[in-house]
């Protein structure tokens, strides 16, 4: 009998196979161009894990991925896919700065929550612009987030240069709007490593009791997962788009609230999106939307993301490699099918052989 | 009978989903020329057995004997080759193609490269003449009925040379002209050396054409009958395993006043056109009303407009003496509504949440089962084992997601959520379709307590012998308007079936009174 426990083995192996596999595709993509893997992987490893730096740093990058993949995984929940995790992201962060620059006299407790909970409102309003138009005039969420993503960028760029600053940085936020503590970044060797890893956690821990426990959460799963009976047991579509889009986009501007008050101390022009913003919808897919497995996606991207940079100094491999191992795990969760079916082959053969007395 | 009579013959088929075994040796042959009924309740076997015949299943133990040969069927295209061919209960159709390019799908004709639509065309039309299935075969399978769908299915089969034809539930969808012309079709196909499986559990249209009925129970065959020689009610009760009754048994009616008020009520469909025409209709407390009328004369506008999931366009609603008017369903259902919907997979569950969650669908921000916006899993737990129990729904238990439960014990699911929040009105849309005997028995005892218990029941059903078994008072849709209401005990299925083809009440009598006449003239006078 297929056991709900068979059921919860079988979700976990996905994830796992899918990063082990990853790891393989990567290994044979470096065999191929004459690389040694074995030396480029634990080049990665040891790189990150013997030192309390880099630990800190990969971390650090961890913290702003579980908000990005939290982010991402609630609309995603609710059926909806929430492509502008990056703009709402850097929304957050602008804000945060702007209020933590304006405001640099009050008491520390004081201007670093108004500055993350100015970071989450502009996060959510960012989302729930697009969460209104998908609830009012059924406008696609991915369209518009995608374009708000751009918005984004281009009123953030716009504000540094010519409202918080006259150049393309920001001036460093002062040590009161700072989420970085002494303990912290000595105890990891002066990396960036802040408050904001505590904040994580307690979130993951949030989201869970939101998703499992309340009357909102239980909601916002019955709408994703078949919206038509729950209009049918009155549970109203709009209310949970709107509800799941602007708690999406809260999530992903406090990440870039934390991003701005603990990674940075400011803000500065951009090219392009931030990766974080996206790399959180691969953390969202890899953790499968439960709350803990995406922390711990973040902290295998985190590895990677830090790891990578140690891979053309000393084992002489490219450190885009990296990306090319996080790519492949992602390409072999979204392909879980075939693992799936492949693990079902391998079951179905186990019980033949056992059968077949 | 010798033995080459035989078209297939399927030896102990035993087939184990990890440790469930879905067939436990399982024994059935099909002659040529016959047409045997494969009967049985949900969840006895009956699929697996037949996605087993046609390639989609291996069995786990057992042999396969098609025309005297022993066969290993691995795939649907070895099926194919053997001549099996499957109509599938929902079809498998491509919506925005004709009648002809659905029917050659992966066997296209084509010269020089280029599809030859005609002499496919023609082939069709040969097909479809030679067995009266009636096509057209340039038609859009969307422009088309459920009736023609179904032929298109079957002569999809036929075109791939099929001479072992798998019915399954073929009756479901059909309105009850289609399915008298169903039953000549599958006559005309064994006339023409065709054999036939027909799944069901449809006694009637059993009795009506089969000439052998292997029954199954619990994924194990009970017995292989004549089925001239055997009663309906023996069927039924070898199907369920005790005995069954068939009537509805109920005290008269003692109506009280009305819970459902509807005043020149209109409501547009999807589309735009009036669906519903300014109808009016009554449904008194204890009492059960049915809407019989055949699918698309505005039932399901109808009652979409009372639990307010489609706008109404004019006139008024009231719910136990409250206007219920353009209403949220959320401020319906707490009016005093209970909706058993027409489609349980899509409307009424949450196929992947567990039973217990789906029990509390429509009460879980209210005590107990929340306060202050969280859950009491506890409450939500107990309740749903308690309904589990008194409604007797077989499922492992309630962490068990509602997908995992057969189709019967789903809708029992959502009766017993339904019931338990003591509605006024109990909608009822096709509450038993697709089910067996047993399940519909059950379902329909619920209904008339439901009714006994004063409040009012609201039955829309497709099938005639429901609405007639079930209801006191009977409203016939047609064409977006109640054309008449009759007395349950005062009509009979000739009047009915008249009236849902748009008659009026006066002439239908007439014409009834008239044949009735005409029997009367020909078989002497029995009263």
């Amino acid at each position: 009998m297929l056991t709900q426990n068979n059921n919860r083995l079988n979700n976990l192996m996905v994830p796992i196979l899918s990063i082990i596999l990853g790891f393989v595709f990567g290994a044979l993509l470096m065999l191929l161009f004459g690389y040694n893997p074995l030396t480029a992987y634990q080049a990665m490893l040891e790189g990150v894990f013997t030192n309390p730096y880099f630990f800190g740093e990969a971390l650090r990058q961890a913290t702003i991925l579980t908000f990005t993949g939290l982010g991402f995984a609630i609309a995603f929940q609710a059926g909806f896919f929430n492509i502008g995790v990056a703009g709402q992201l850097l929304v957050g962060w602008v804000s945060a700065i702007w209020v933590a620059l304006t405001l640099p006299d009050l008491p520390r407790i004081v201007l670093v929550t108004l500055s993350l909970l100015v970071g989450i409102v502009a996060g959510a309003i960012w989302a729930g612009i697009a969460g209104a138009l998908r609830a009012y005039f059924g406008t696609s969420e991915v369209v518009v987030t995608i374009m708000l993503n751009y918005t984004a960028l281009h009123v953030t760029n716009y504000l540094i240069r010519n409202v918080l600053s006259t150049g393309n940085t920001t001036e460093r936020v002062g040590e009161s709007a700072s989420l970085r503590i002494d303990w912290l970044t000595n105890l990891t060797a002066g990396s960036r490593l802040n408050v904001g890893f505590f904040i994580a956690i307690i979130v993951v821990a949030l989201y869970w009791v939101f998703m499992t426990q309340t009357t909102a959460g239980f909601e916002v799963r019955a709408v994703g997962l078949n919206p038509h009976a729950s209009s049918y047991a009155g549970m109203s579509a709009a209310k949970n788009i709107i509800l799941s889009m602007v708690l999406s986009g809260a999530l992903a501007g406090l990440g870039g609230a934390i991003h701005g008050l603990g990674t940075f101390g400011n803000i500065f022009t951009q090219s392009g999106l931030p990766h974080v913003g996206f790399n959180g919808i691969a953390v969202a897919l890899l953790g499968l939307g439960n709350p803990v497995g995406i922390f711990f996606s973040s902290i295998l991207f985190g590895v990677l993301d830090v790891g990578a940079g140690f891979l053309p100094n000393r084992a002489g491999v490219p450190d885009e490699m990296a990306s090319i191992v996080i790519a492949a795990i992602i390409f072999f969760v979204g392909a879980n099918y075939l693992i799936r079916l492949i693990m079902g082959k391998l079951q179905s053969n186990k019980q033949a052989t056992e059968g077949g007395e | 009978m010798s033995q080459t009579n035989k078209v297939i013959e399927m030896k102990g088929i035993t087939k184990e989903f990890g440790n469930f075994r879905a067939n436990d040796n399982i024994h059935l042959d099909l002659n040529k020329g016959e047409i045997h009924a494969l009967l049985g309740e949900n969840g006895a076997g009956k699929s697996t057995l037949m996605n087993i015949l046609s390639g989609l299943l291996e069995p786990t133990e057992g042999e396969i004997w098609v025309k005297g040969n022993k066969v290993n069927i691995s795939s649907p295209d070895i099926a194919n080759q053997l001549g099996i061919g499957m109509v599938h209960q929902h079809f498998m159709l491509v919506d925005k193609f004709t009648v002809t390019e659905n029917i050659m799908l992966g066997k296209e004709k084509h010269r020089f490269g280029f599809m030859d639509q005609d002499s496919a065309e023609k082939e069709v039309q040969e097909l479809s003449d030679r067995y009266g299935l009636r096509v057209d075969p340039r038609a859009r399978i969307s422009d088309i009925s459920v009736g023609m769908q179904q032929r298109a299915e079957i002569l999809k089969t036929l075109y791939r040379g099929a001479d072992i034809l798998i019915f399954d539930e073929p009756t479901g969808v059909l309105t009850p002209q289609e399915i008298d012309e169903l039953m000549e079709i599958m006559d005309s196909l064994v006339k023409e050396g065709k054999s036939i499986i027909l799944i069901t559990h449809k006694l009637d249209e059993i009795k009506q054409v089969a000439d052998r009925c292997t029954v199954i129970r619990r994924g194990k065959s009970i017995d292989t009958v004549d089925v001239a020689t055997t009663s309906q009610q023996e069927l039924a009760d070898m199907m369920v395993g005790r005995s069954v009754s068939f009537k509805v048994d109920k005290k008269p009616a003692s109506p009280k006043g009305p819970v459902l008020e509807i005043k020149n009520l209109t409501v547009k469909e999807a589309r735009g056109y009036d669906a519903v025409k300014a109808i009016d209709l009554e449904v008194r407390a204890g009492e059960v009303l049915g809407i019989a009328g055949v699918d698309g004369n505005g039932q399901s506008e109808l009652i979409q407009a009372i639990t307010g999931l489609t706008k109404v366009e004019s006139g008024t609603i009231k719910l136990d003496g409250k206007d219920i008017t353009n209403k949220k369903p959320r401020k319906i259902t707490e009016t005093g509504l209970g909706h058993i919907p027409e489609d349980r997979q899509r409307y009424g569950l949450v196929l992947p949440m567990k039973l217990e969650e789906n029990m509390a669908l429509q009460t879980y921000y209210q005590k107990p089962f929340s306060k202050h916006g969280f859950l009491n899993h506890k409450e939500i737990k107990e309740h749903a084992k308690r309904l589990i129990e008194e409604f007797d729904v077989r499922t492992p238990s309630e962490e068990h997601s509602a997908a995992s439960l057969s189709g019967g014990n789903q809708q029992k699911a959502i009766i017993a959520r339904e019931i338990s929040r003591d509605p006024a009105l109990l909608i009822a849309a096709q509450p038993t379709r697709g089910l067996d005997v047993g399940a519909i028995e059950y379902i329909h005892k619920r209904l008339i307590e439901q009714r006994d218990n004063g409040k009012g029941v609201l039955l829309m059903s497709y099938e005639l012998d429901e609405v007639m078994n079930v209801s006191d008072r009977i409203a016939v849709m047609y064409d977006g308007n109640v054309i008449a209401v009759v007395n349950a005990d005062e009509t009979n299925e000739k009047e009915l079936g008249l009236l849902m083809a748009g008659v009026s009440l006066e002439k239908a009598h007439e014409q009834v009174a008239e044949s009735n006449g005409k029997e009367k003239e020909t078989v002497a006078d029995t009263k």
